[in-house]
């Protein structure tokens, strides 16, 4: 028998403790590649911010430059980004002259209750959807199911998002139209940020029924494409596992079929379903972008188009580096499932 | 337990081609031959495990009831309470991610009804008795913190913990090193005189055999050739298939060349 004696009293929070400082150092690298990439773009936000007349002027050229910084060197001007992020500055947008940070509280919630929704219910229809097939390999459902799923991996986002208001919105008038919530209306909070979570905590019922019909449309069409992939992969992770041994012998013990699936088939299948799962919620976030800009959805990804366009260097940091931590916090759940659903990751 | 006329085909093609065989309290029943002669099938078959389009006809009288006309939910309580099944390799038959108390409990719990401070005393208990060392430490521990050996120790107490009445074991010993093998057989072969089990065990290792089983039966393309009691079975083969096989023992004197493997 291998000893395990000496090992840890609590491996899970050790385990936690680890993954959360590589997180941190993950993070310290996000702030210098997104300063690099954000530095080393082509293009002069001097001539993107100042008239021609301004960038005639040498005085004005460096008035504006000292003003935002841009007169120090590079290292120094990373250490000062840092050291403003540290202290929770991430400076001010040349575009709407306002503190960076103010405008992402604005518009990130939006983002993450967008793309949030749709990943809840990914995962739901994803993973339901997946078990279904396998479980009835081969016959009609499954076949329907791949139907399905191959149509929400191929569609391309933009054009389901269009043709999703054109028919519910426009023909069938069955969702509300653009926006968080019906305009005349005042959003609830800001608690968390999420229009959904924020009425029901105060308990605005109106609102929040608002905010959800608001919500379920561009979430699902966010969504198709993750359903289509979590289906293929759940059937497949699924499928592997009922061939293992461990399945049939916990057949042989006479366990009810309920048990033998929740309990020894969806545990082992969850470890793949959540990485891809994790992966897959990074092409939702990206996806957002053409979703916002068809359901006029207040969100990061408007934001983000804006700033790149007009050269907003610390507003196009400020973006980089939330996208980055938001990966970051996805993985680290990711790593942190792995450690509570297998015990080999846990005590190793 | 009997087995008469077992047939099964799987999408049309005969594996099993009416194999009948009885098990006795208290006694081992070794069913040798090759692999892909039918044995495993055999065992599986008895506990309505056989595999996807699989289709079994004949009779396996248990209780005097016929295992094979059960509906699902009857057979649900045979299996592991009456009737438990060890696999070949202690590796993959035991999940990974569940501690080796919850496989040991959670099958107590669900066909006798047991607490869970009652499941878990037998469940120390029956470590204890398959010698597993520190067994009220090791209840809480994963597979994968235990050696082969000590895996399918765990694995035959999974399978005793409702008391059954007949053991399959199929190829127990196969993926252990010889020297835990004896250990594991000692275990079977003690546990089936002191519990009155009636055990089939399946295997294509004739050493094996001719270590624990009362009765022998040599099975070749899905048919029982030869049947009896060990000494006369394997001292004086009257099927030349018999012969064969145990002229292919190593320590055989008729053995052949070393690279001729034997399957």
């Amino acid at each position: 028998m291998k000893t395990t004696g000496t090992r840890a009293r609590h491996p899970l929070a050790r385990f936690l403790i680890r993954r959360i400082l590589i997180a941190l150092l993950l993070a310290w690298g996000i702030t210098l590649v997104t300063f690099v990439l954000t530095n080393m773009v082509p293009g002069d936000p001097v001539a993107a911010n100042l008239g021609q007349r301004a960038l005639g002027d040498p005085a004005i050229v460096a008035q504006w430059k000292a003003e935002h910084g841009l007169d120090k060197p590079l290292p120094e001007q990373y250490l000062l980004h840092l050291q403003g992020i540290l202290q929770g500055d991430l400076g001010t947008s040349q575009q709407s002259h306002r503190p960076v940070g103010d405008d992402l509280a604005a518009f990130v919630p939006a983002t993450l209750e967008l793309a949030g929704a749709a990943i809840l219910i990914s995962l739901v229809l994803g993973v339901a959807f997946g078990v279904v097939a396998a479980l009835r390999r081969d016959r009609l459902p499954d076949h329907l199911l791949r139907v399905l799923s191959l149509i929400g991996i191929s569609v391309p986002t933009f054009w389901l998002a269009l043709l999703a208001f054109y028919v519910f919105f426009y023909r069938l008038q069955l969702t509300p139209g653009s926006g968080r919530i019906d305009p005349g209306m005042t959003a609830p909070g800001p608690i968390t940020g999420l229009h959904t979570l924020d009425a029901a905590l105060t308990g605005q019922w109106d609102v929040f029924a608002s905010a959800v019909g608001h919500l379920i449309t561009p979430a699902l069409v966010l969504a198709l494409y993750t359903i289509g992939l979590l289906t293929r992969f759940t059937r497949s992770a699924v499928l592997e596992v009922l061939g293992q041994d461990y399945v049939r012998a916990a057949r042989a013990k006479g366990l009810p079929g309920r048990t033998v699936l929740f309990r020894y088939v969806l545990r082992s299948a969850l470890v793949p379903i959540i990485t891809v799962a994790g992966l897959a919620f990074g092409s939702l976030l990206s996806g957002t972008v053409l979703v916002e800009a068809i359901f006029a959805w207040p969100g990061v990804g408007q934001y983000a188009y804006k700033s790149a366009t007009s050269l907003d260097l610390p507003a196009v940091m400020g973006v980089g580096l939330v996208v980055g931590v938001v990966y970051l916090i996805i993985n680290l759940i990711v790593d942190v499932l792995y450690g509570i659903i297998d015990p080999r990751v846990r005590l190793q | 337990m009997k087995i008469t006329d077992l047939r099964v085909d799987i999408h049309g093609r005969q594996i099993l081609k009416g194999v009948s065989v009885t098990l006795h309290e208290g006694r081992v029943h070794g069913l040798a031959g090759e692999s892909g002669s039918g044995k495993t099938m055999t065992g599986l078959a008895a506990l309505g495990l056989l595999p996807h389009g699989a289709r079994a006809t004949g009779e396996i009288l248990h209780n005097d009831r016929n295992l094979l006309e059960l509906p699902a939910k009857e057979l649900n309580k045979v299996r592991g309470g009456e009737v438990a099944m060890v696999f070949q390799d202690p590796a993959t038959s035991l999940h990974p991610m569940l501690t080796i108390g919850r496989q040991l409990t959670e099958h107590m719990r669900h066909h006798l009804g047991l607490g869970k401070a009652e499941a878990r005393a037998r469940a120390v208990e029956l470590l204890g008795k398959v010698r597993i060392p520190g067994a009220g430490e090791a209840y809480g521990r994963y597979p994968h913190q235990f050696s082969g050996g000590m895996r399918q120790r765990i694995a035959i107490a999974v399978a005793l913990a409702c008391s059954p009445r007949v053991l399959i074991a199929d190829e127990p010993t196969t993926a252990l090193d010889v020297t835990v093998q004896a250990g594991i057989l000692r275990l079977l072969r003690g546990l089936c005189d002191e519990l009155g089990l009636a055990v089939l065990l399946v295997t294509h290792d004739l050493g094996v055999m001719s270590a624990v089983a009362d009765e022998v039966s040599v099975m070749k393309d899905g048919l029982i050739v030869e049947s009896g009691p060990r000494s006369h079975v394997l001292r004086t083969p009257d099927h030349p298939y018999t012969r064969s096989l145990l002229a292919s023992l190593p320590e055989s004197p008729l053995a052949p060349a070393p690279d001729e493997e034997r399957s």
